[in-house]
This record gives C-alpha cells, sequence and structure tokens, in this order.
C-alpha cells in the first residue's frame, strides 16, 4: 500500500496500561561450543528474577502466556525450538507461541507479550527471545540468513544478504552523505561510540578501544562499508516480563510503562513505490518540500534509503505514549545499529533528525552520554549498551536486550548491573579498571527500535517512568 | 559430492498434477563427536544433504522468458483499480492494491532503451551454494514506466548511479532462475557478452 485509510491509521488503544516489571539477559558471544541454547535461556530467566528479589519460581508462577522470539530455525535443524525452551524453563502447560519478524523478532516478540497483558488476555507475560547461528559454517550461515530474502528473486544471487542490504546503504551514501569524507568520518565515529561503550558491558560480546582511524583503515566488505562498521554475529538470550498495574506493583516497586508498535514494508526493497512521507508529530509537510533540492536523486520516499516500517512504527509508538518531539521527550535511546549508515538513516525515520539530516545527530555530540564537544551529558544518548555493533546481535534476543538496557537506565541501576565485578567473573571476563559509569542521570522515558534486515519488520517500544508520563500518553 | 550421486542426483516433473521424481534426492553422511581440546565431549556434527522441489507457480512465464531473451513484468488493468496502469517488474501475479490478476506485458524493449542503475553494491564475500563470478556487482535497475526497482547483478564493466544498462539473458543453458537475467553497460558489443548470454 502506498496510501492508508483512517482505520489504518488509527493509534493503537491498549485496553488497559502494561507495565515491565522486570528483564534479564545471558552473557553474549560470537559461539557457545559447550553450552545449551536452554542454559542461555534459563540464565536470562534467572536474572530477570534476581533483578525484582524474587526466586525464579516465584516469578515463575505469576506467568501466565508466554511468548518466543527465535527466528532462524534452521540454523539450529530443529523446529518448535520454542517448545523445547518452554519445556525446559518449566512453564507448560501455559499457552506459548513463536514469534519470527527477522531482525526485529525481538521486538516483536515483546509487542504481542504487551498485546496479551493489555487485553486483558492475561495479567502477566514472558516475552523471551534467543538466537544461536553459531552451529554451522559461516558461509553457510551467510546462506542461511540470505533465506530471508525473496528466494527467487534475490537469494540465487550470491546466497548474501549483505549485497541485497548494501545497496540501500550505496544509495544513502552518494545521495544524503553526499560521499563526503567528513561522513564517511561521522560513520566510524558511531563504530567507535558504540564499541567503546560495549567496553564498560560485562554481556557485550564486542567492546573495543578503537579510533575513527582502525574503522577507516578495516577491511571492505561492501563499499563503503567496511568491517567495523558492521554488527556482531552473536549467541545469547534476553526477556522481559510484563504486567497489568495491579500485578505489576504487586510484584516489583517500579514497573515501567511500556508501550509498543511495529510497522513493516516490503520484504524486497525492489518492490517499493513511491508515495508521501508520513509525518510524525513534530513534522510538517514544509519539513520536506524542498528535500530532492537539497539531496538531489533523493526524489523517492522512501526510495532505498528510508525505512518506511520505522517510520510507521514511530507514527504509531509516538502518539500511544505522547511523544512529540524524542529530542525532547526522550531521554536515552538503543537503536538497531546493524551498520553505521543505517543507524543515520534510522535517526530520520524515528525522528530523531528530519530526513536528510541523521549525520548531525552525531556531529552535534547529542547521540553521546557524555558529549565530546561539550563535556556535557549528551541531549539523547544512543546505545550505552554498545548496540548492535558493540554488545550483540543475537537475532530473537536483540530487541529484549535493548528494553532490559533501557530498563535498567530508568531504574538507576546501570552501575549496579554493569559495574559488577562478580558478573564479569562469572563470564570468565575481567572488570576492566578504567570501568566507566554509562548510566544516563535521570533517565526517565526511552525508545528501543528493533529492525528487521532491509526493513521488512520495524518495531518501537516505548519505556516511561510512570511518575513522568506524557500528556497526550494513553495509559 | 561422489561422481555416483552427481549421475544420479534428484530430478522432478510434473505428470497430472503430480510430482514424480527420479533419482537421489539425499545423501546421508554418518555424524561425527564433536570434543573439546581436553578430550571432553561437547557435540555431534549433523550433515545434510538434501534438495528442495520449488514451484514457480504463475511466475512461472517470468522465469521460462528469461531463457528466450525476454523480460516479463505484469500490470494491473482493473479499470475500477486506484492505481491502473501501474507496472511491476519483479513480476507479481496480483495487483498489490486491487488483488486482481495482473496482464504480463513485455519490458524488453523498454529496458533495453530506458534502464539505468539507481544503486549499486560491489560484494567481495557470497554465501554457501553461489554460482556467480566473485566480485558480485548488485544492481537496482529503474526501467522507465514501471513502479519499482529491479534487484540483479551487472556483468561486465564498473557501476555507478545513473549508469545506463542493457539486459543480456542466459539463452544457452538456462538455469531458470533469476540468475539468467544479467546486464551490461550500454553499447557492449556482443562479442564481449559472457558465455551462454545473448541481448
Ligand atoms: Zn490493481
Amino acid at each position: 500500500m502506498i496510501k492508508f485509510s483512517k482505520q489504518q491509521l488509527k493509534i493503537p488503544k491498549m485496553m488497559r496500561p502494561v507495565y515491565l516489571v522486570t528483564g534479564g539477559m545471558s552473557e553474549f558471544r560470537r559461539a557457545f561450543p559447550e553450552k545449551r541454547t536452554e542454559e542461555l535461556c534459563v540464565e536470562a530467566l534467572t536474572m530477570a528474577a534476581e533483578m525484582i528479589n524474587m526466586s525464579p519460581a516465584e516469578l515463575k508462577s505469576y506467568i501466565h502466556t508466554c511468548y518466543y522470539g527465535h527466528f532462524a530455525d534452521h540454523f539450529g535443524d530443529q523446529l518448535l525450538g520454542e517448545s523445547v525452551i518452554h519445556d525446559r524453563l518449566g512453564l507448560d502447560p501455559l499457552g506459548n507461541i513463536g514469534v519470527k519478524t527477522g531482525g526485529a523478532t525481538g521486538g516483536s516478540t515483546l509487542w504481542e507479550a504487551v498485546k496479551a497483558v493489555a487485553s486483558g488476555y492475561s495479567d502477566c507475560a514472558l516475552a523471551l527471545g534467543w538466537e544461536r547461528m553459531d552451529e554451522v559454517p559461516t558461509d553457510e550461515g551467510n546462506h542461511l540468513i540470505s533465506c530471508a530474502a525473496d528466494k527467487d528473486w534475490e537469494t540465487p544471487l550470491g546466497h548474501i544478504y549483505t549485497g541485497y542490504y548494501a545497496v540501500m546503504a550505496q544509495k544513502y551514501w552518494q545521495v544524503y552523505g553526499k560521499s563526503e569524507d567528513s561522513f564517511r568520518k561521522t560513520m566510524a565515529e558511531i563504530a567507535v561510540k558504540n564499541r567503546g561503550y560495549a567496553y564498560h558491558n560485562p554481556f557485550a560480546q564486542g567492546g573495543m578501544k578503537i579510533t575513527v582511524e582502525d574503522v577507516l583503515k578495516s577491511p571492505v566488505v561492501a563499499y563503503p562499508l567496511r568491517a567495523l562498521d558492521a554488527c556482531l554475529m552473536s549467541v545469547g538470550s534476553a526477556c522481559c516480563i510484563v504486567a497489568d498495574e495491579k500485578t505489576a506493583f504487586k510484584m516489583c516497586k517500579n514497573p515501567l510503562l511500556v508501550y509498543v508498535a511495529a510497522g513493516t514494508h516490503t520484504l524486497r526493497p525492489a518492490d517499493r513505490r513511491d508515495m508521501e512521507i508520513p509525518l510524525l508529530p513534530n513534522e510538517t509537510k514544509n519539513t520536506y518540500k524542498d528535500l530532492d533540492k537539497r539531496f538531489p536523486g533523493g526524489e523517492l520516499y522512501p526510495g532505498f534509503t528510508g525505512f518506511l516500517a520505522a517510520r510507521m512504527a514511530c507514527y504509531y509508538a509516538y502518539r500511544m505514549a505522547g511523544v512529540y518531539d524524542p529530542c525532547e521527550d526522550l531521554d536515552l535511546v538503543e537503536l538497531h545499529d546493524a551498520f553505521t549508515i543505517s543507524d543515520i538513516q534510522s535517526y530520520e525515520d524515528v525522528g530523531i533528525r528530519p530526513y536528510g539530516e541523521g549525520r548531525t545527530y552525531v556531529e552535534s555530540g547529542d547521540c553521546y552520554v557524555t558529549n565530546p564537544k561539550t563535556g556535557k551529558p549528551g541531549k539523547l544518548p544512543a546505545n550505552p549498551s554498545g548496540g548492535l555493533i558493540g554488545c550483540m546481535h543475537a537475532v530473537g534476543a536483540t530487541g529484549l536486550m535493548q528494553v532490559c538496557e533501557l530498563m535498567l537506565q530508568i531504574w538507576g541501576r546501570h552501575a549496579e548491573v554493569h559495574g559488577d565485578a562478580k558478573r564479569w567473573k562469572s563470564f570468565g571476563k575481567t572488570k576492566p579498571k578504567d570501568w566507566k559509569d554509562l548510566q544516563v542521570k535521570g533517565a526517565k522515558r526511552g525508545l528501543a527500535i528493533s529492525h528487521a534486515g532491509v526493513g521488512s519488520h520495524v518495531t518501537a517500544t516505548i519505556l516511561v517512568d510512570p511518575k513522568h508520563q506524557l500528556k497526550g500518553g494513553k495509559a | 559430492m561422489s561422481c555416483a550421486h552427481e549421475q544420479n542426483r534428484g530430478k522432478a516433473s510434473v505428470d497430472n498434477n503430480r510430482y514424480k521424481l527420479k533419482g537421489e534426492f539425499h545423501v546421508a553422511y554418518p555424524n561425527t563427536p564433536i570434543f573439546n581440546k581436553q578430550g571432553k565431549l561437547c557435540g555431534v556434527t549433523n550433515p545434510r544433504d538434501m534438495t528442495y522441489i520449488h514451484s514457480y507457480g504463475a511466475e512461472a512465464p517470468f522465469f521460462e522468458g528469461l531463457s528466450k531473451g525476454v523480460l516479463k513484468g505484469t500490470k494491473c488493468e482493473n479499470p475500477d483499480c486506484e492505481y491502473k496502469g501501474s507496472v511491476y517488474i519483479p513480476f507479481r501475479i496480483y495487483c498489490p492494491d486491487c488483488l486482481k490478476k495482473m496482464k504480463i506485458v513485455d519490458l524488453t524493449a523498454a529496458a533495453k532503451k530506458t534502464a539505468f542503475i539507481y544503486t549499486y553494491m560491489v560484494c567481495e564475500r557470497s554465501g554457501a551454494f553461489n554460482t556467480l563470478d566473485k566480485p558480485i556487482k548488485f544492481i537496482n535497475v529503474k526501467i522507465e514506466g514501471t513502479s519499482t526497482i529491479l534487484m540483479s547483478y551487472l556483468h561486465l564493466g564498473e557501476p555507478s548511479i545513473g549508469m545506463r544498462v542493457v539486459p543480456i539473458f542466459r539463452t544457452k543453458n538456462p538455469t531458470y532462475t533469476i540468475t539468467d537475467l544479467s546486464w551490461v553497460p550500454q553499447g557492449t558489443p556482443k562479442s564481449k557478452l559472457p558465455k551462454g548470454f545473448s541481448f
């Protein structure tokens, strides 16, 4: 569709407010040759219980239905892997269902759990996700990932998803980045920031202290993208527990209001048709009246440069939560930085910057916990977890990891969890001597974007401290 | 893969709405154990070698067309459709708006005259089962008069945005897959075309 009816643009309504009660994560690594997937899932659920001083058994006693995010079951040669995990978590005979939406699987899983509680069907629901891509050789893994593209029209072309994805980066690079060295450097700064933040995260797989020069010298994957521009491939698990108001306040002292909305766009970028830009609350038609003059080649929307699914997810979610301007109304974001360039693209889709101006979010220093230009707190810090580039991309768990990280930030418990030397040790790591507290001071509201591949599915999750609800928030 | 298996490789045909299968569709290799350096058992390998049987359904004319040097798209001709006249390549069976079956149209001439590269990417890597030469020059081709932008690959030259290209087709020993369609820069002489391909 390229035009939407009133019914289709209805702002999603929840029959009652839904709260995030707790969440947890396993450690993330490229491979776990000596661990089964269920061991990672049990670790995530156990951490969620510990966060609210419950035993796993006590936490489980509240759960009524279960939503499992696991994307690539063909990697494991196991259908109904969800049922395996459900049994190992000891949650039979509760109803459960598997969710698969590519890279957005984690976010979509939470979407399902939230709707179950919002409708009244369940008072408490589990959203738990995982991924394991370490059990096939890399080239076969590339083939299996490329099966997420169209198997007749795309997969036979190289069996390599990067090829289908990177054409969009090329277009953005040339039209909006104008192929400038300065833009290339801005991309590299994101990789430096996110790997640097991951260095302070015990769960993270890819923490590194690197420089812009290191990124620019790393091997070319598909020009202008280099190895250090790309996200990680990970194994691990994450979970979130959601509940209605009464149950949530019984389970913990400070549950957080949670809103989730979703959007989609064509699986094949080839099928995208030109359309009008759906506007976010702080935009008008005037915002974009001369976009193609300022950026020749940017005539088509979304063309191959915008992610309509992300735009639609925020179109709904901002209006549900009462967000007018994300830079003013939110305190931090966890974005889906699959590649440095797609991170910049998504700043525009989600309205942190208008289309065409994404780079200024980085160049202004707004995206840092501490703005390197001013030494003061950044306006809207992005990915203090390290994101997909620094922390992990264990597909089915990614969107849930992001929400766990937002939760810790809004609870003000970032240092307690990330700075715990025992936790570092339990993962076989040593807490760095120069460990830094990346707590965003006074964080009350956050946004997480969970995104699939070329933009086929995107969810926007907003977490709000209920004492700081926005005017117009629907719960 | 053994020669014997190669010769007896599974093939399928259709007779009276049923698949008729001949030959070997899978090979059963025994599994092997995985140990760590200390000799502790960590797991096992599970070899799988199998063949899928896939129907193109009403998209078959597109893939058959490539083998004959014809690029087919589809067009909505429903007079009641808000987007009547829209032309789609990738070929779609039904109109995405009105869901009426679309008409097959020949886009070969339009492609030869008007196709240009909307965006591209040169990819050094590939996945298992890839049959294309590396690096793969992915191109997204816009053909005038169509609503969409086709994904394909450039066989000769270096791609750039806006570059005019013409389609070429694997008409000798076609694979009946999307790889039978490729592109070369406008003005490429016939003598330069890759083996098996023609204009
Ligand atoms: Zn139609």
